[in-house]
């Protein structure tokens, strides 16, 4: 009796979070142009995300930006976790304390601020992409860093030690010795900046130059016009995205449960 | 003299980059709320922010629906990691996968998704645009709130309730008096995780045709006519908030890591 109860909940909160998308994908392989009016099977809004220009240059675009700030943003969390880690106490607490900023802080505010500093202080043009890649990559590094200094508790510091009274260098004994060992913390981090970068609305619509979109700022312009084609142009874009993100779910969480099961 | 590499340098780049690009931004939004257009410093902005019904009505309206959606998300979240939690372990974590899903798709097309059948459901959006923002919160934020609450309940174990219900405490008793307070740090992150954002995130009015301000649309309509100074004013009001409850939240959570990325265990 009880857990009747208690399935019914939990697949009714399911449907609150699936049925939007799930009824999407439906009408994205039909022609119709609003949901609740059932017409025939078309690929047609399929064919039109992939040919049309605008649509193409806006995913790769966005494609492109994550993978950029997602890179810049494991190398310089993966340095400064472990720059900090071995430093002083104080100068690990302020760094600690100032990645913390982005992390608490409303995205608005962190775009807003970085873009009057970007144009006021430093003179530096939205059309050069810097604002908008130094914009989210200060969004997206607190999380690598935090997600690689536990990693970095957990090693055995006396590995890196003993690598150097066995005549290694300090420079190739952090490539050699404590890199490898910290390698899930770096993945996870890179995993999280592109998946912040992917979802970024905020930062990316005050610091990008105005003739580029992510498909963020793509979807909120797109949604306030009236463009029919379009608008079902992106139902398929999001039948897409949701199945990447489920195969990829499943397979990062296969190889996740393979680590624990050694 | 010959450099010598040492792994403390390593946090060179990353302390330049903090001070560049995270805290230099803040001082100069500081800057910028309080000085007027001739650089002269001047607390007018923040005066007329609280002398104007219009920008407190802004305040109060952001607090309402994020106190609004934050309690509905605890109210279906809580029951959710409850159930999650206490079944056995190995499908409680596969199933908690389900419901942290959403969190990888961008928000912009969930949204779009929920908006197509709230239109379907409505008709006409703009007749509930209270109902709709919250809904739209609601559906934005609910997979934040579960987490947080499934790794604090997670870790409960059976035994202090099997220990509370030997003792003759009640069903109702064993959930108020055991359950609850352990479950406060995962209460704790979860709201943090949903107020904040529920207070700026203008993109989810915006979709569902609220043409209503909450904080956040402050500060994108300031910025699209280039007034940095009440902006800054805004932006600082947030900080404000931010750092209380986040200083009020440390208490609480202490080692508890963000769950702003579904980071599962």
């Amino acid at each position: 009796m009880k857990s009747i109860g208690k399935n019914m909940w939990i697949w009714l909160v399911l449907l609150f979070l699936y049925a939007p998308i799930l009824i999407l994908m439906f009408y994205s392989f039909t022609d119709s142009t609003m949901i609740g009016s059932v017409r025939g099977f078309s690929l047609e809004n399929y064919k039109t995300l992939f040919t049309t220009e605008e649509l193409i240059q806006m995913i790769l675009g966005t494609l492109l930006l994550a993978i950029g700030v997602a890179c810049l943003s494991t190398v310089l969390g993966t340095a400064g976790a472990i720059g900090s880690f071995y430093s002083r106490k104080r100068t690990r607490t302020c760094i600690e304390l100032a990645n913390q900023i982005p992390v608490v802080n409303a995205d608005v505010v962190t775009g807003f601020s970085v873009c009057i500093l970007m144009i006021a202080i430093f003179h530096i043009k939205k059309d050069t992409y810097i604002p908008l890649v130094i914009g989210q990559t200060a969004l997206c590094v607190p999380f690598v860093y935090l997600s690689v200094l536990p990693r970095l508790r957990q090693m055995d510091q006396q590995i890196y030690e003993a690598a150097l009274d066995l005549g290694c260098t300090p420079a190739k004994a952090l490539f050699r010795v404590i890199i490898p060992q910290i390698v899930p913390g770096i993945t996870s981090g890179f995993m999280t900046a592109i998946t912040l970068s992917l979802d970024d609305y905020f930062v990316a619509t005050y610091t990008k130059p105005a003739t580029f979109d992510t498909i963020s700022t793509y979807v909120v312009n797109a949604t306030k016009g009236s463009q029919t084609q379009i608008k079902t142009a992106l139902w398929a874009l999001s039948t897409i995205i949701f199945l990447v993100v489920v195969i990829f779910v499943v397979a990062a969480n296969r190889v996740k449960a393979e680590d624990h099961s050694k | 003299m010959k450099y010598a590499f040492s792994r403390k340098q390593l946090a060179i780049p990353y302390a330049i980059f903090l001070v560049l690009f995270v805290i230099l931004p803040l001082l100069v939004v500081i800057f910028y709320a309080f000085t007027d257009g001739e650089g002269h410093v001047s607390f007018h902005n923040f005066l007329a922010f609280f002398a104007s019904s219009k920008t407190v009505g802004t305040l109060l309206y952001s607090i309402v629906i994020a106190v609004t959606t934050t309690l509905i998300c605890l109210l279906i979240a809580y029951p959710t990691a409850y159930v999650l939690a206490k079944t056995n372990i190995r499908s409680g974590d596969a199933l908690l996968l389900l419901f942290v899903l959403p969190m990888w798709i961008n928000f912009t097309l969930r949204i779009t998704a929920l908006k197509e059948i709230l239109t379907l459901l409505e008709g006409n959006l703009a007749m509930h645009p209270f109902l709709n923002t919250i809904v739209g919160m609601v559906y934005d934020f609910l997979p934040f709130m579960i987490l947080p609450l499934y790794n604090a309940l997670v870790k409960l174990d059976d035994s202090y309730m099997e220990a509370a219900q030997d003792l003759g405490a009640s069903r109702r008793h064993v959930f108020l008096k055991v359950v609850l307070p352990l479950s406060v740090p995962g209460i704790v992150s979860g709201v943090t995780m949903v107020l904040l954002p529920a207070m700026t995130n203008y993109v989810v009015l915006d979709m569902v045709y609220n043409s209503t301000y909450i904080m956040g649309s402050l500060i994108g309509s300031y910025f699209s006519s280039y007034d940095w100074h009440n902006g800054s004013v805004i932006s600082i009001i947030l900080l404000i908030i931010i750092g209380v409850s986040t200083l009020l939240s440390n208490r609480y959570t202490q080692g508890e890591e963000n769950g702003r990325v579904g980071n599962l265990r």
